[in-house]
């Protein structure tokens, strides 16, 4: 593993001192500072002063981040079973070296490497009330009014969620196309000698082989839809009737919209506690399944 | 008999591989013909016409005349080939110790810096915007890059790349007496490239991107980027869809372009990366 001659102490130093001050500058000072931030009332013009567990009592009382968390959490328990389990079939489909494979593989992914503001407005426009959508909905027969995708607020926090399933699924396909590619191919072969159907194997091979992409995609997929912001802020900005608001729109809004930024470092660390969660989680379960 | 089957199956797999598609793409179809449909036909016909009635590129004139979309190309093309210098360098330098230098702490020190991408970068977003107005770093393009300078991934991913070649060729080289730099520089680098250049590909799109801490460290409409810029135009045009359309096709042609060009990487860049469990 490492170098027989000896080195001189300080050389690891230099090399590591770059990103080690970039790092410790721009992201552990700054999850300190915030930490210690939701217990002042700074506001950006006068200074911060302690004020204690104020701003979490506060949140506590506050309907709105109640509305907000509870968001989030719907929005989670949607969008990552979904990303978990769509991405598979996905990947089984382009997992085999058909001709204009790679083309394939390149359109589906190519909603990941488009910037969430476009996606955005590109599902804004689908959702249009006279939009493209609803001419297949009701074309199809599967409703007779127009839906109101993102101006009623029963409708609006699923459809953002289906804009986020659909910039997720291709980054998700590929991480299970690399566990797939890692199951060994005789696996299969014995299989298909001893007369086991296809969907057998699926069940009885790949799925479990799967699982160690599996947990990597639910903990990626669960700490993404934490933290998802662009799709609201472009879409719906909250809206309507606050019923699209989530975690980190509210942060967004408390800081820089409303200067609370005591207040909003609260929302942070509420955030921090339950990404801190899932990530802890996934730990475990990597732990255990070795 | 079973080739027939077979050929059923393959069969089946491209009709659902279209279906996929028209998933993911339609949308950008739908948007490019909505761009080039003239301002005389109605974008809200039922049916809708799919393909424009007098395909025109008058709502791309239009939309140049009024927005500065160039310099926004610019910015967006700048800042993400900073991000991309600083974080393959930064990350490259320090994953080279961690990989290969015994010293003291060096675990410890692996385990820490991975710790940093369990903190969320909203959670971090007042102080960062503190800090950069404090350094003089906002409405500026280096400050457009903080976020992405240096990542933990970065770090993680070039240390997997590290690790990977054989020792005895460093060796060979100490017994020449080249010192640590020159081995991270000549020998070492130029034998992880593929791995550099997954890491860069990653970092571009991630940087091309990037909407939130530009939206709050920018306000001037002359250092907008990409994604700020066309929230502006969406804004500003927000009754007329074609013109929302025009510019937001012309903000995906410069990363369907790059894409084109890249896309194996992505595909590696899954199978090198992170996702051994």
């Amino acid at each position: 593993m490492n170098g027989r001659s000896k080195v001189h102490p300080l050389v690891p130093v230099l090399f590591l001192i770059p990103a080690c001050t970039l790092l410790g500058l721009f992201a552990v000072y700054p999850a300190l500072k915030a930490v210690a931030l939701s217990f002042t009332n700074f506001n950006m013009i006068n200074s911060a002063a302690f004020v204690g567990f104020d701003n979490y009592l506060a949140l506590w009382r506050d309907p709105f981040f109640w509305g907000a968390l509870q968001n989030t959490l719907l929005y989670v328990c949607v969008v990552v079973p979904v990303l978990v389990l769509l991405p598979i079939p996905l990947a089984v489909l382009v997992n085999r070296s058909i001709p204009g494979i790679a083309f394939f593989r390149a359109a589906i992914y190519l909603p990941v490497v488009t910037s969430l503001v476009i996606s955005g407005l590109i599902w804004k426009w689908v959702y249009e009330e006279r939009g493209i959508l609803n001419f297949f909905l009701i074309a199809g027969g599967i409703t007779d009014q127009p839906v109101a995708f993102l101006t009623d607020p029963g409708n609006a926090l699923f459809s953002v969620m289906a804009v986020t399933i659909w910039s997720g699924m291709g980054y998700y396909m590929v991480i299970y196309l690399a566990g797939l590619q890692s199951i060994p191919r005789e696996l299969y072969e014995v299989a298909e000698v001893e007369g086991v159907s296809k969907w057998q194997q699926l069940i009885y091979i790949t799925i479990p082989m799967l699982r160690p992409s599996i947990a990597v995609v639910s903990v990626m997929s669960s700490i993404a839809a934490m933290k998802v912001f662009e799709e609201v802020y472009i879409m719906t900005r909250g809206g309507p009737l606050d019923s699209t608001k989530t975690l980190v729109y509210y942060l967004y809004e408390s800081a820089f919209d409303e200067f609370q930024m005591g207040y909003a470092s609260a929302v942070g660390v509420v955030l921090l506690a339950i990404t801190l969660g899932f990530s802890l989680l996934h730990l475990r379960l990597t732990r255990a399944a070795k | 008999m079973k080739s027939r089957q077979e050929k059923i199956g393959v069969a089946l797999r491209y009709l659902c591989l279209l279906l996929a598609v028209l998933v993911t793409v339609g949308p950008f179809l739908w948007l490019l013909s909505t761009s080039l449909k003239s301002a005389n036909e109605n974008i809200f016909a039922y049916p809708p016409n799919f393909l424009p009635v007098e395909p025109t590129f008058a709502n791309f004139a239009r939309i140049f005349e009024t927005q500065p979309l160039l310099v926004y190309l610019r910015n967006s093309a700048l800042v993400a080939v900073i991000a991309v210098v600083c974080n393959l360098t930064f990350a490259s330098l320090a994953a080279y110790p961690l990989a290969r230098i015994a010293f003291r702490g060096r675990t410890l020190l692996f385990g820490s810096l991975l710790a940093t991408m369990m903190i969320p970068f909203q959670l971090t977003l007042i102080p960062v915007y503190e800090l950069a107005v404090a350094l003089g770093l906002a409405n500026s393009h280096l400050g457009l890059v903080i976020p992405h300078a240096c990542t933990a991934f970065g770090i993680f991913f070039m240390r997997q790349a590290f690790l990977t070649i054989p020792q005895a060729i460093e060796e060979a080289a100490m017994m020449e007496g080249v010192n640590r730099f020159q081995i991270w520089w000549h020998i070492m680098l130029p034998l992880v490239k593929p791995s550099l250049a997954t890491l860069a590909v990653f970092t571009f799109i991630a940087v091309w991107g990037d909407f939130l801490w530009p939206l709050i460290i920018i306000d001037q409409p002359a250092l907008f980027t990409l994604p700020l810029g066309v929230n502006r135009l969406a804004s500003a045009f927000s009754l007329d869809w074609r013109l929302v359309a025009a510019g937001a096709i012309f903000s995906v042609l410069p990363i369907l372009l790059f894409f084109i060009f890249t896309q194996r990487f992505f595909i590696e860049g899954a199978l090198k990366g992170a996702v051994k469990g």
